[in-house]
């Protein structure tokens, strides 16, 4: 039986009123941004808006800029070129900081450390943001990863690793939520609760980024889909996301 | 635009906070690896046991090399304490370490701190070694003490920033002992200065202020770069 994803402990992103985000509030918006990575231009021009509650489907050929794309939304990446607005904080050197702690990432890599227990990177993560530690053991049982909280992690599979990001990710209850391949590696159980995590984000009024290149699962996930050609964002399709919410 | 807050973290971190759950995450990884004091910690003692075999049995000779050979180790070996690759963090954790709101300048503090302590450990461990082999003058040892102290900060600041500079290189392991040990051989002179001055009855603070000058300059040019050295990154 798929483990649920229960709420670590229920929050709603709201506006600086008190008000819920509406699906009109815009959290991220890139303006004709420029990344160049030693030397090489990987985004060109990029315009992007996310808006509250929506999820997109980034898809694009190998090296296209996808995660790239993800690292300037995570504020980790400064664009050379453009503008790039992220949780009302302008993305420029040394200034994305403060949107930091409301962003969760999960990259192609598990940021887990290897000689480390589950439960001891999950409340690593805690303590360090200023979180109860307690969260971490309720989320990685809401991944079904309670008994497993005292295995290193260097002896899990990536299945169990990526289960583990995802119990990060419940922790930390971002308003906007990256996921780059998320599904490699992921066994169908798990595949159920990426779309959980998906769908709680969205419910809170955050927004979910996700970089595959399996377009069927996108479409299924993300309510559109942008595709990444020479550096640009280009509309690539509607998605069923907004119904698999529902 | 109208910007969803999102929820909050329950407390405010402090960055000394931080700077210790960094510094004892690293200290774990290296109880659990033992990379410094299990591997480095011995290969110390070997290359220390090596200078009494080349020189034969010249008493004299030991006794006076005993405490440069010493220092001389803790500064070559040192420098590879603070690059075991247990301690490096991969393009994953950093941008993890990054959301979670670790500063540029608290991750380096984290890392120095730990290293700091880890060549303490490795400094005690060598020094009864050295003490054995060339059994050195030990007059004024209690000088000794703050200079532990002070070289260990120095080198583990130093490595932090050595290793900072040479993330992702393919040279790394090379690179960082190339970038620290020019720079650290004031810590040098200043460590077998203390003990020198000790014995033969001049005071030693001329060479611990050089070894303390060094220290705060390490840690000035920390602070002034970590954050261009992460982006570097």
């Amino acid at each position: 039986m798929p483990p649920t994803a229960q709420p670590a402990d229920s929050a709603e992103a709201t506006g600086r009123d008190g008000a819920r985000a509406s699906p009109e509030t815009v959290l991220a918006r890139l303006e004709g941004v420029g990344v160049t990575i030693r030397r090489t231009p990987i985004l060109r021009d990029l315009s992007l808006r996310l808006h509250a509650g929506e999820a997109v489907g980034v898809l694009g050929a190998n090296g296209s800029g996808k995660t790239t794309l993800l690292h300037v939304l995570a504020t980790l990446v400064v664009p050379c070129a453009g503008r790039a607005e992220v949780l009302g904080h302008e993305v420029a050197s040394g200034s994305g900081t403060p949107a930091r702690p409301r962003i969760a990432l999960v990259g192609h890599q598990p940021a887990l450390y290897p000689q480390l227990s589950l439960g001891e990177n999950l409340r690593f993560v805690a303590q360090l943001s200023g979180r109860d530690a307690g969260k971490a053991d309720r989320a990685l049982a809401a991944v079904g990863l309670a008994g497993a909280a005292h295995r290193r992690a260097e002896s899990c599979s990536q299945g169990m690793a990526r289960r583990a990001e995802l119990a990060r990710v419940l922790m930390v209850e971002p308003t906007m939520l990256l996921l780059d391949e998320i599904h490699a590696g992921l066994d169908r159980d798990a595949t159920g609760l990426v779309d959980e995590v998906v769908a709680r984000v969205r419910g809170r009024g955050g927004v979910c980024v996700l970089v595959s290149h399996e377009p069927d699962r996108l479409a299924g996930l993300a309510d559109r889909l942008v595709r990444i050609i020479d550096g640009h964002a280009v509309r690539a399709g509607v998605g069923q996301g907004s119904e698999a919410a529902r | 635009m109208t910007v969803a807050a999102g929820p909050a973290p329950d407390a405010r971190v402090t960055p000394l906070t931080q700077c210790l759950l960094l510094a004892g995450k690293d200290l774990r990884l290296e109880r659990r690896t033992g990379e410094a004091l299990l591997v480095t910690a011995p290969f110390g003692a070997v290359a220390l046991l090596l200078v009494p075999l080349s020189v034969g049995v010249d008493t004299p000779l030991l006794r006076q090399l005993g405490p440069a050979m010493y220092w001389l180790v803790v500064l070559l070996f040192g420098v590879l304490v603070t690059l075991r690759t247990s301690a490096v963090d991969s393009a994953a954790q950093l941008a993890m370490l990054r959301l979670a709101g670790v500063s540029a300048r608290v991750r380096l503090a984290g890392r120095a701190l730990g290293n700091g302590l880890l060549l303490l450990g490795f400094e005690l461990l060598l020094a009864p070694v050295a003490v054995l082999l060339y059994n050195p003058d030990l007059t004024g040892w209690a000088w000794q003490v703050p200079v532990f102290v002070l070289v260990a900060a120095g080198l583990a600041v130093l490595g932090a920033l050595a290793d900072a500079l040479a993330a992702g290189l393919a040279g790394r392991t090379t690179l960082g002992p190339l970038l620290v040990a020019p720079v650290a051989v004031p810590l040098l002179l200043g460590a077998t200065g203390v003990l020198t001055a000790a014995r033969y009855g001049r005071p030693p603070w001329p060479w611990l202020v050089l070894v303390l000058t060094v220290d705060l300059v390490a840690a000035l040019l920390a602070a002034w770069c970590a954050r261009y050295l992460e982006e570097l990154t």
